[in-house]
């Protein structure tokens, strides 16, 4: 074969793989940037403004750590044919499968109170009343399924995904010293002040906000409605691996806007900094409050359908975007009651949306553990995983992480209830 | 008029909360036995969760009584 007849089947065949890729491609990206939630952005901002750029190296750490989890998601979708919720009733039965469901519903709908308490903020720098945007919110995600395609919805919530990179540009704004993230934020090391309480409450924070139990079950589900196969799983590891990589490098460049122009200013939610940078730089101020928009809006898309699928699986209801809504009326009957009310709470005059915040960090720990000890158990089931089951590696490295995930999640959660005992 | 109109909703609130029981009833029929291999890690792994939920609760409830007090 000549050189042209090489390089000529050589284009067709990346140009095919990236064809399947095109089609394979979403959940893995999906997920893991609407992981950036409105919460997740708070929490960047907040941690950019307390400690500068010297967390970054922690968030990297972070990316990989999220793509293990995920990719066994992936992995057990693909091979069992069934959601995370079905997965946990079917292996341990209806004890622990109405636990992780009803636990599910509850954190996903407190989260999504969470997400229109950011979506509402990030509209009220632009005098957007709470009003119109919980309505446009509403609008916007009931035309997002009401199409009945599964495609038409992924490929809109993709969209969102790439505006969520709208910090990158935001970070070159700001014109940080490249030379002080490299050696401030890259290279591990401890802040000046060391170990204190506040550099452990930031470090819990990230990895609340990098690993949540909703993310399990919706990735599962997602791989599930979407039909991938066995013979995908090296695409889907792939949108899993392209996934993490979007959620560290939109976290770390979160962190680099307020890390340069709001270091030592105590940040309180996202809201605060896009205003505080608001009087900085106009444009900056309102890039971010598009982002933290946005990033509700993801998060919001995500959890309402991770629960809608996860309630559709166990009770056996058309629980499929494929579907239309008088195919599958409980279903997205389900998706609108948990938009709607959680909605209806932020509307609320006097609303305990504090409380609500702080809630949802205690709740989620009562998932969080049990999801990663189901999924690792669930995957090391011959019976069901066959070939695909974890291997002596994968065991390893995720038993690891889980029992740090469940040791550091479950101090933030006290330190949530109990405030002086960390802070 | 108003008598009759709360005889129909009261007989469908009932007609669902009865579906909703059995519902639930053939959910746990249908998912009694697990499926997952019990070996001596599935039981450890379970009764370890079960242990730090049940430490996790009374942490919550003795935030509750001091909360109330």
């Amino acid at each position: 074969m000549n050189f042209w007849a090489r390089s000529f089947y050589n284009w067709r065949r990346m140009s095919k793989a990236l064809k399947l890729y095109g089609i394979i491609a979403g959940p893995g990206i999906i997920v893991m940037v609407a992981d950036n939630d409105a919460g997740g952005i708070t929490t960047y901002a907040a941690t950019g403004a307390k400690f500068g750029y010297s967390l970054l190296w922690f968030l990297i750490l972070l990316g990989p750590i999220a793509y293990f989890i995920q990719e066994m998601t992936v992995r057990l979708g693909a091979v069992t044919k069934r959601g995370h919720a079905e997965s946990i009733f079917h292996a341990f039965g209806p004890f622990w499968g109405w636990f992780s469901l009803i636990d599910l519903i509850l954190v996903d709908w407190l989260t999504l109170v969470t997400e229109f308490i950011g979506m509402t903020a990030a509209m009220s720098i632009f005098h957007v009343p709470p009003l119109v945007t919980v309505l446009f919110v509403i609008l916007i995600m009931g035309m997002m399924v009401l199409r009945g395609n599964y495609w038409t919805w992924e490929k809109i919530a993709l969209f969102f995904c790439a505006v969520n990179l709208v910090y990158i540009p935001c970070a070159f704004i700001v014109r940080p010293s490249i030379s002080s993230i490299l050696w401030s934020g890259v290279i591990p090391h401890i802040p000046a002040g060391g170990f204190t309480n506040a550099f452990f409450f930031f470090l819990m924070a990230n990895i609340g906000t990098t690993i949540a139990p909703w993310m399990i079950f919706f990735q599962q589900s997602a791989v599930v409605d979407k039909g991938i196969q066995e013979k995908d799983l090296l695409w889907g590891k792939i949108d899993t691996i392209l996934g993490s990589a979007f959620t560290v490098i939109v976290a770390a460049f979160c962190i680099v806007v307020t890390g340069t122009l709001l270091r030592g200013v105590d940040i309180r939610d996202a809201a605060e900094a896009a205003i505080q940078l608001m009087s900085i730089n106009k444009y900056l101020g309102t890039l971010l409050a598009i982002g933290l928009f946005d990033a509700g809006l993801l998060g919001a898309i995500c959890i309402s359908l991770a629960s809608s699928w996860a309630f559709g699986e166990v009770f056996g209801w058309a629980h499929s975007l494929n579907s239309r809504i008088r195919e599958a009326q409980w279903f997205y009957a389900f998706y609108f009651f948990a938009l709607l009310s959680a909605g209806a709470v932020v509307l609320i005059p006097g609303a305990p949306l504090v409380l609500i915040t702080l809630f949802v960090q205690v709740i989620a720990v009562t998932l969080l553990p049990a999801s990663l000890v189901f999924l690792i158990l669930m995957l090391n089931n011959e019976e069901s995983m066959g070939k695909y089951k974890n291997n002596l590696f994968q065991n390893v490295a995720s038993t690891s992480i889980a029992v740090v995930i469940i040791a550091l999640s479950t101090m933030y959660a006290i330190s949530a209830l109990f405030p002086g005992i960390l802070r | 008029m108003g008598e009759r109109i709360f005889d129909v909703f009261a007989l469908r609130a009932g007609r669902l909360v009865r579906g909703t029981v059995s519902q639930i009833a053939a959910i746990n029929k249908k998912y009694m036995t697990p499926h997952v291999t019990t070996t001596p890690a599935v039981r450890v792994a379970l009764l370890l969760l079960r242990l730090y939920l049940l430490a996790l609760v009374g942490i919550l409830i003795y935030k509750f009584i001091t909360l109330v007090r």
